[in-house]
This record gives C-alpha cells, structure tokens and sequence, in this order.
C-alpha cells in the first residue's frame, strides 16, 4: 500500500454524550463548530501539500456525531478533501450518523456531496436499553432513518449495535440482532459495551448481562450473521456476502497498517511508520490551524507531522513487528506469514516461534493455506480471548 | 568522669503507654536539644516503628541534667523495644543499665507486657521505679494504679511520680528520680578495658559502629582492641556518645561511661552483639557473662520476587544481622521460587518486622512463604532432627513419630471477653491451665498452646475477638508428642513446595479448604480450567476451580488510535511479569502471602 493513503475526520460534536461514551466529542455553540469547522479546512489544506503523491483510497468522518453539525459544513469539507487531495474516483467515502439527527434532507445532502457509504449507529432496536444507554433515539427513529438512507441512494449501509448492555437479556439481543438482519444491511459491526473509567456509566450500579450470557450473545452473534448470508471478517465486523465487496476498507486499513491521516480535534494518525495524534485541546487546536502563518516546524521533525501533533512515536522494527502481529490477528484471515518475511527481512518463526507454537498446540492460533499462501490467524476460541493471545506478541 | 554523676537506665513500658513520648520530654527538659530540633519522637526514628507504634531497635541516647542538688549529672538512656518477640533484644538493652523507669498508663493499669519487662529488668538486678503515666486524661486512676503495681509486680509506688508525657507534666520529678533511685555505675577505670557491646550499626564510611557500655577501664583513639568472642583486633578510630539524632565524638570512654567506637572494621562477623571488647595489649582475663542465647522459633522462606535481586537480598540480611543477633538465615532454593533463604525469627512480628525493613529499607520486593515453627522428627531408624522446613519432612514410612513446640500462653483480657478468649484457645489446641483474677474486671487466662497454632494469625484474631483488649506473651514450654502431617498444595495438579506446610492432622481438611479458597481468589484465571488441590500424603482431601477465562470484551478501536489498544495489552503482558510461572500457571506474588492470614472468624 506504498503510496495509498486513508483520510479520517473527526468531528467532535454531539447533541449530548451517551452514558457510556469516553470518545471525543462534545456539545457547543454554532459559533464555535463554525470555529472548528475553519481550523478543520486549514488543516486540510496544510497537510494536503504534504501527500499530493498520494493516493486516497478511503475517508471516514466519525464522531461524535457527524450528523448532528450544519449539513452544509460537513459536505464543505469533503469537497475540500477532494480539491487538495487525489481522492481515487472508487473510493469509499463513509460517514456516521445518528438516528436522532439524520434528517431527510441531511442524507440527501451526504450523498450529493459524495458520501458512498452510511454507518448508522443503531446500538439496540430494544427502547428500554437504548434509553439506559442514554442515546437520543428510539427504534421508530433507527427505521425511520434507514429508509430514508436507502431512499437516499445509500446502497452501502452500515448498522453498529452493541451486546452485553445493561438490562439486556440474549432474547433481547438475538431480537435486535434478526430485526436488523431483516433490513439486510451491507455490513455489521458488533461490539460488546466496555464501561470505561470516567464515564457515567462506570458510577452507577448497572445490572450487565453475566458472563455466560454475556459469551452467548456473543457466540449467537456470528451464528445467525451467517446464517444470515454475512461474513466475519474482523473479530467485530461482518460484511454481506462472502466475497470482500462489502468488507468496509477503511477498516482493515488500521489493522493491515496502512497509511491514514487523522484530520481534526484528537485524530490520530500513522504514517512512515511514525504515529501521532492531533491535540485533543479544541481552543489549541483552533488557534494551531486559524492563524495564517507559513507551516513552522521543529527542523529535526519529518515535514508531514503536523505543528499539533502529540505522541509522536517512531515504531522502530520490534514495534512494527508486535504491530504486524496484534493488528494483522484481529483479522479472521489473520497474518500472512510471507508478507512477514516480505516486511522484516526474518521468518516469523524465528521471532515469535515460542508464542505461535505454544498456542497452536492450545488450540488458539492455527495455520491456514489460502491459494498458496500461508496465513497464521486466530481460531474460534482464540477470538474469544484475542487481547490475552494479542498481548504475548509484545516484546 | 565521675561515676557517681553518671546514670545508665532504660524506659520500660507495655505498647502505647507513653515510652518513647516521655524519652522526647526527658531529653527537651535536659536541654540537650532544642525545641526546633525536636523531631516528633526522636528515639523512634525509623518509619516501621512509627507506623505501628512500637519500637525495634535499641537506640542510646545521652543528656545533661542539672539536678536540685546543683550538680550536672550524665544521664545515658537506652532505648528498648516493647514487645515479646523482642525479648532478646530488650535483654541486650537491659544489661547495658543499672536501672529502669517503668511507665504505667493511669488509664489502663498493668499490662502482660508491663510484667514481662519489669521481670526481664529484674532478671538483670537493675533497680526499677515506676512512672504512673496519662494523669491528665479523665479516666486516669492514679491510686488504683499504684496500688495495682504494688498488689501484681509487688515493687514501691506510693511516691512514684504522677505525669502526663504528652502535656509535659511533671517531667522534672522523672529526672530527679533518675538521679536519686537509679544508681551510679562502679567500675574500675584501672582494670583492663571490659566493655560490652549491645548494639552496632553499619556505616558504608566508617564500618561497624560498635555501641558499647564500659564496664571497667579506658577505651581510647589509637588503641588497640581485641573482640573476646571472635578474636579480631583492630585499633580504634573515633571513640563518642550518642547525640539525640548524631553521634558526639570525644577523646575517650571510661568507665561506667555509655558510647560507640569505631575501628574501620569492615566484618561485621567480628562484632558479635553480647560480646565483650577488651584491650589488646592487657586484655581482661575473663569476658563479661554473654548473653542469653536465643533460638529462633518461626522460621519462612524468604525469596527476591525477581530472581536477579539474589544478591542483594543477602547483602541486606546480613547487614540486617548486624544489629539483630537474632535473625538467622541460611540459603535454600525452592522449585516455585527459585533461590533464596531460610531464615529463623523470635516470633511472627519479628518475622513481619524484617520483611518490612528488607522491603523499604533495602527496597526489595518479597516473597514470603508460610511460616513454620521447629519440629522435632523422630525417624523409624533412631536418627532424630530438627524441621525447619515442611519440604525437607522425609516419606511417612520413615517417621516413627514427630513432636511439636508448646508454649505456656499467658493472655491478660477483661473479664467480658474471657469466654470469646477460651473459645479461640479451643479452637487452636489450647490446654487449659488457669484463671487468676488480677482484678474484679481482668483476668489472667493461661494455657498451653502449639507454637504452630499461634504464628499465623492468632494476635490478629486475639485483637478482633476482644476488640482489642486482650495482650499475649509466652514462652516455650518444651516438646510434645504429636500427630502431625505435611499438607501439600498443588496447582494445577504440580505441587508448590514453597505452600508446603506441616497442620496436625484434624485441623489438615479445614486449613486445606482455606488454602485452596484463598487461592482461588488469587489466581487470576487462565485460558484454561486451573485446579487448586490440598493433599495430604498423596491424597486429597480439598479442592476448588479457578474457571478458563473464555471471552473478552470487544473494545470498538476507533478512529485506528492503535496507541491506546497496545498500552491496554502492555498492561496485560505488564501483569504477568508480576506473577511466578509454577508449570504452565502464573501465580501473583500475593498468593503466596494471603494463605499466611486465614482468618477463622471468616
């Protein structure tokens, strides 16, 4: 993927957080989304000179809520994507949006501007959960918004739901799970719910589903997908069919470690094997990208970081090679082990040996042919547990 | 200087009744520091022992008082530790003085440590008066005190100085009676040097700095000294006193005198605490009586939790040896902790004392494993040996029969806790013995009990079942018949000989369950099903499952902050590292601390 690049953008504002949310995002003024949304193009436009060779190949905008600021600021945006940058014309261009927000006329407005894929967080069609998890919208609003979508054009659909929720049973969720097979979705990403310090929800006393349960849903998650005609190709995401058409790119950038640059407040980004991470400070990130003065940069920086970059780390060989291990494995198809040899120069077995052996002969990793080449990947069980499998390939 | 204006004494006291806060008030009413150089205590100078409120290690300290008479006495404290597993230490105190103060809380009468101390002085002919302690406070009973010193020690008190430490109350009636009940030392200053050494510390400039009470003769720079016990010579280099806080160097000790001396000597073998220093060149002809030797009566394994801090791990012991005669150790290597020591202790606090100092002190981090006490194994062909270690307990066809320390139990509780009290002793083997009334409301509870049964938890469970009012002590009684059996832990079907340990046989199912509980919770759950098993010569008698660890939560990675996922592995892989590798399960070091403190009461 040498000179293929991906493009995220972050849109950090939402009508109100969920009780669960520890993502970046908050509520503000008009005045300063508008704030925000000049900083955001500067930005575009700054690093754009930096990757004219490049080609794109995908772009997100992710939330918080994209849906939720001035549709007309969104697509701004994305046309100024695809005036400073080599947008290829296949790309996937996906954008989130919530069913509280995602009016008829916003989505038409999406799909004008260019987006081709739509990501609808839906998290539960059960009113009661939703309510608990603090979310705006009602199941009415969740169909209400995909028809609008389909109506809109959006033939590449995504719908996020969420398991182990509190007060959620698995005939709730196995409910929630074949109504929206019903819809038939392109894709489907499954997450189970993290209660993350400092959010609401790691306060209060919440009546989650039990373990046994909890690896019920689980399990029954990828029984009815495919069931249902999809396919898991990621440890949380499914794609319709068996090819990978709907496979959602962008996504398997990240664990493939490809190029992408994270464009707005708190984006992170990878690229030349250096990681970094915009600030997550928005009166900071504001005035970073307001002020129009030339690009200054410390001299002994490569030019294509930007000037509000945080945690910058240059992944020497063994941080590529724990990278190339614990991302690569969340893919079902796993890692390829002459794309290993391609990259390090040295036989997987001779830097992981001990680990691969170890959990081949426990039964969570296995070697797999595909058209002649050899894959390692995670087996069912080792899914189940991947960061305990993930962690023994650090150094 | 003039012996009769020197006076060499001790403060004795029970836990908490104001020792080491009339020691403070002593040496600021002598002037010797100054109210800004005060450090809040200034003899319980090491963390530990502030934390807990007790004191470890003997500490001397010298004042300048100017008595009613007119005259400057030297008055040269020397500080003890309080409680009964420091017997051997307080020993080595005592011998140094020719007199104690004892403190007495108004408020709480006289303890079972009050009496074990005051005995232990008596033992060593050193003149003792009392102190009645916290007359300020409003629950104090100052007549009742008195008389119950009078009624249970059976020495004077009707004049016994009434104080409140604390407040300063009084504090000056101490001194003066220092001055009139304590009596002066009567060595010959032209007798060959005879000097006793009760304490030393290691200094990494000046080596072993030796404290010493001169019993006869001179000790001077440039001399040349000969220790009785070893046979090292080596010429003196500094000779002083002991500042509050610092050491006061002077041209020289005499006798009757309390310092330290130094001599660059590099072996702290060379100065055994309890030996006497003599002049090299016209040495005494007899040493001064040694003192009690003491045997240790808990002994544990004591390993570096990273196996590459071996080293150090016995530097620290033998430097912790130095000044605490009565640790031993020895190196032993286990299969589940790899190399480390053996070491031998007065009793479990003194056992917990020293894991605490190896740990802060020396910053070692520890894994201890479970205490045992000295058995006696009596094999089928006649040989008989000491167990100190439940591994080395040879196959049961070989033993014809094994004994077990007792110790007589003298535990002071009020009268309504008497019958929670024999209800513990029950339960640990306890035989009872007596009740002596001291008061209408205390009483005197003896019995003879297993040392086994008492050095795991029976001070905490003694403390929780009186709310605190009972106090302990005890002493060996001698060696009893026994029907013991080794109780193994295995873990994931491998035994772990660092949890090995010897139970007597109808306690054996009730501590094996307890094991195995304890270690359910600590035994964070693998990828597979871990059994935890307690056996009992091959057979097992408990069991309990840490279930497989089966699924994990499915965090969304947004927006490829891959950063965030890695630190989130680093501190899953970060907590292995903390854990020991016994077959293929991982074992935090807490395991193995937790099964020490099986409450019963749970």
């Amino acid at each position: 993927m040498g000179k293929d690049l991906s493009l995220y953008v972050h849109i950090p504002f939402c009508e109100r957080k969920c009780l669960y949310c520890d993502f970046l995002s908050f509520n503000a003024e008009k005045s300063a989304m508008e704030r925000y949304f000049r900083a955001l193009e500067n930005e575009i436009v700054r690093c754009a000179e930096d990757f004219e060779d490049y080609d794109v190949k995908s772009v997100f905008f992710g939330g918080g809520t994209p849906s939720f600021p001035d549709q007309d600021l969104i697509c701004r945006m994305l046309q100024t994507l695809g005036e400073r940058f080599k947008v290829a014309p296949n790309a996937e261009i996906s954008i989130e949006v919530n069913p509280a927000s995602a009016i008829t006329d916003k989505l038409l407005a999406f799909k004008k501007a260019g987006f081709n894929r739509l990501s609808i967080g839906a998290q539960s069609l059960d009113d009661e959960e939703l309510k608990r998890l603090g979310r705006l919208h009602d199941s009415r609003m969740f169909y209400e918004t995909y028809e609008n979508a389909v109506a809109a054009g959006f033939d590449n659909v995504n719908v996020d739901i969420m398991s182990a929720l509190p007060g959620q049973s698995l005939t709730s969720y196995l409910e929630t799970l074949s109504k929206i097979t019903r819809l038939g979705p392109k894709h489907i990403s499954a997450y189970s719910l993290i209660v993350e310090e400092g959010t609401p929800f790691s306060e209060m006393e919440l009546d989650l589903p039990g373990e046994d349960e909890d690896r019920a849903m689980y399990h029954e998650t990828k029984r009815i997908l495919s069931e249902s005609g999809y396919h898991r190709y990621e440890i949380s995401n499914y794609a319709l069919g068996a090819d990978e058409t709907y496979e959602c790119y962008h996504n398997k950038v990240y664990w493939r470690r490809g190029n992408y640059l994270g464009l707005g407040l708190g984006a992170s980004s990878m690229a030349g094997n250096i990681r970094w991470k915009n600030t997550g400070n928005l009166s900071e990130y504001i005035k970073t990208y307001t002020e129009k003065k030339d690009k200054e940069c410390p001299s002994d920086q490569e030019s294509f970081i930007p000037p509000a970059a945080e945690d910058i780390e240059r992944l020497d060989e063994k941080a590529q090679m724990e990278e190339f291990m614990f991302l690569g494995l969340r893919l079902v198809k796993g890692v390829s082990m002459r794309e290993f040899r391609r990259q390090f120069g040295k036989d997987i077995f001779s830097v992981y040996g001990d680990v691969i052996d170890r959990y081949i002969a426990s039964g969570h990793l296995q070697v797999a042919d595909e058209e002649g080449e050899v894959f390692l990947r995670l087996s069912d069980e080792g899914l189940d547990v991947s960061n305990t499998i993930m962690a023994e390939f650090l150094f | 200087m003039d012996q009769s204006k020197i006076r060499n004494f001790c403060i004795v006291a029970h836990i908490d009744h104001g020792k080491s806060t009339l020691a403070d008030r002593m040496i600021e009413k002598t002037g010797v520091l100054t109210l800004r150089e005060m450090q809040n205590q200034v003899l319980d100078n090491m963390d530990i022992e502030r934390e807990r409120g007790i004191t470890i290690k003997s500490q001397a300290v010298r004042m300048i008082y100017k008595a009613r008479d007119g005259q400057e006495y030297t008055f040269n404290m020397i500080d003890t530790p309080g409680h009964v597993d420091f017997g051997y230490e307080v020993s080595r105190s005592l011998a140094a003085c020719d007199g104690a103060i004892l403190v007495v809380d108004a408020t709480q009468g006289v303890e079972a440590q009050t009496l074990a101390n005051v005995y232990m002085a008596l033992d060593h002919d050193l003149d003792v008066f009392p102190v009645i302690n916290k007359i300020d406070l409003p629950s104090a009973m100052p007549d009742e005190t008195k008389e119950e010193i009078e009624d249970v020690i059976g020495i004077e008190a009707h004049d016994a100085p009434l104080i409140s430490a604390k407040n300063g109350i009084n504090i000056e009636d101490v001194l003066e009676a220092v001055v009139h009940r304590i009596p002066a030392p009567t060595g010959d200053i032209d007798a060959p040097l005879k000097a006793l050494i009760f304490d030393s510390i290691y200094d990494s400039y000046r080596g072993v700095i030796v404290f010493v009470r001169v019993r006869d003769g001179i000790i001077k720079k440039g001399m040349k000294v000969r220790f009785m016990a070893t046979a090292a010579e080596a010429e003196v280099v500094e000779v002083g006193y002991f500042g509050p806080g610092r050491f006061i160097p002077s041209d020289e000790l005499t006798a009757g005198d309390v310092g330290y001396f130094t001599a660059s000597i590099k072996n702290i073998k060379d100065t055994r605490v309890g030996d006497t220093v003599t002049d090299a060149d016209r040495p005494c002809p007899e040493p001064l009586p040694g003192y009690k030797k003491v045997m240790p009566m808990v002994y544990c394994g004591l390993y570096p939790a990273d196996s590459a801090h071996y080293s150090d791990l016995r530097d620290a012991l033998e430097k912790l040896q130095l000044n605490d005669a009565s640790l031993f150790y020895e190196p032993e290597t286990s299969q589940a902790l790899g190399f480390g020591f053996r070491a031998g202790f007065l009793g479990l606090l003194h056992l917990e004392v020293i894991e605490e100092r190896l740990e802060r002190e020396y910053d070692l981090n520890l894994v201890t494993t479970a205490p045992s006490v000295v058995y006696k194994v009596h094999k089928t062909d006649g040989e008989v040996f000491d167990l100190t270690n439940p591994t080395n307990l040879p196959d049961p066809s070989e033993i014809e029969y094994m004994e077990e320390p007792i110790v007589n139990g003298e535990i002071m509780v009020t009268t309504d806790y008497v019958g929670a009290i024999m209800q513990l002793c029950q339960e640990r083997r306890g035989k009872y013995l007596s009740t002596d009334y001291i008061e209408q409301t205390r009483a005197i509870l003896k019995y003879e009990l297993p040392l086994n049964e008492i050095i795991y938890d029976f001070f905490d469970a003694l403390k929780s079942r009186s709310r605190g009012y009972a106090s302990f002590d005890y002493e060996l009684k001698g060696y009893e018949k026994s029907d013991l059996v080794k109780l193994d832990i295995l873990i994931n079907r491998e035994e772990v000989d660092a949890l090995s340990f010897i139970v007597h046989k109808d306690g054996a199912y009730e501590r094996g369950r307890k094991m195995c509980e304890k270690l359910k919770e600590e035994i964070p759950r693998h990828l597979f099903e871990i059994p935890i098993q307690a056996a009992v010569a091959g057979k097992i008698i408990a069991r309990e499952t840490v279930k497989a660890y089966r699924k994990d939560v499915l965090a969304k990675c947004y927006g490829g902050d891959i950063t965030r996922k890695k630190k989130l592995l680093e501190k899953q892989k970060e907590g292995k590292k903390k854990m020991r590798q016994i077959g293929n399960v991982e074992v935090p070091q807490s395991a193995f601390l937790s099964v020490l403190k099986l409450d019963n009461t749970d």
